[in-house]
């Protein structure tokens, strides 16, 4: 099983459980995270999403964030899908998920991923609305989050 | 020398997917964005100072002092927005 789908295609939750269930016999845990896209976001409607990535760059990023995160909390395996192209408010985006031995490294591995996802993978959202598209700015909330684990994310650390 | 230059997200529809340019020497990703700022135009806009613009260096992201060598593939791009 690839680590690291960048994909258009929707996928699912159940079986993507299930494979991360079998990759070891010590696991004991499986958390998993799926994001979707929200229909209203800051009060104002959002009928679809176009997601953008930089093919090659993207997947070895994740694929390290992968690496990091199964030293740092001992994973017995973690996933990644993401999807790119347009989706629909409602549509699944991402899926992160982790197997561990433990229940409390498992949740603390998929939010650290999910938490490097939004900060360092190069992946764009436009926002289509009924006033228009536009891109989706950087958060700083992110960055916050992703500085709870000690690292600086790239989009601070480049201004 | 030689480098592949893209762009990414917004800059993609300001600037277009991406472009050779030719350097006469080895240079820092922040000279090169000095160097395309002075063309002006949207190259001005989108790419000025104070504008949040990251930059990957041969795939990586990197900061503006990384020296930029021949057949180097450079990108430009805004804030990432995933998840």
């Amino acid at each position: 099983m690839s680590r690291v789908a960048i994909q258009h295609e929707d996928f699912d939750v159940g079986s993507l459980f299930q494979a991360l269930h079998a990759a070891d016999a010590g696991t004991g845990a499986v958390v998993g995270f799926v994001g979707t896209v929200r229909g209203r976001d800051d009060g104002h409607a959002v009928q679809a999403l176009e997601l953008e990535h930089y093919p090659g760059m993207t997947e070895r990023a994740i694929e390290a964030m992968i690496d990091a995160a199964l030293g740092r909390f001992g994973l017995r395996a973690a996933r990644v899908v993401h999807r790119v192209g347009r989706l629909a408010a409602g549509e699944n985006i991402v899926f992160v998920g982790v197997a561990a031995p433990h229940r409390r490294a498992a949740f603390e591995g998929c939010e650290f991923l999910m938490d490097y996802l939004k900060t360092q993978a190069p992946f764009w959202k436009k926002e289509t609305t009924p006033e228009g598209s536009r891109w989706v700015d950087a958060r700083a909330a992110d960055d916050a989050a992703l500085a709870r684990w000690g690292l600086d994310s790239d989009n601070a650390a480049n201004a | 020398m030689k480098i592949q230059v893209r762009y990414f997200a917004s800059l993609r529809e300001a600037l277009g997917p991406g472009e050779t340019v030719e350097l006469p020497e080895v240079s820092t990703l922040g000279l090169l964005r000095d160097d395309l700022v002075a063309r002006g135009g949207a190259y001005a806009d989108v790419l000025a100072r104070g504008r949040a613009v990251r930059c990957a260096l041969n795939q990586v992201m990197s900061d503006e002092a990384a020296v930029v060598r021949d057949g180097a593939e450079v990108a430009f791009f805004p804030p990432v927005t995933g998840g």
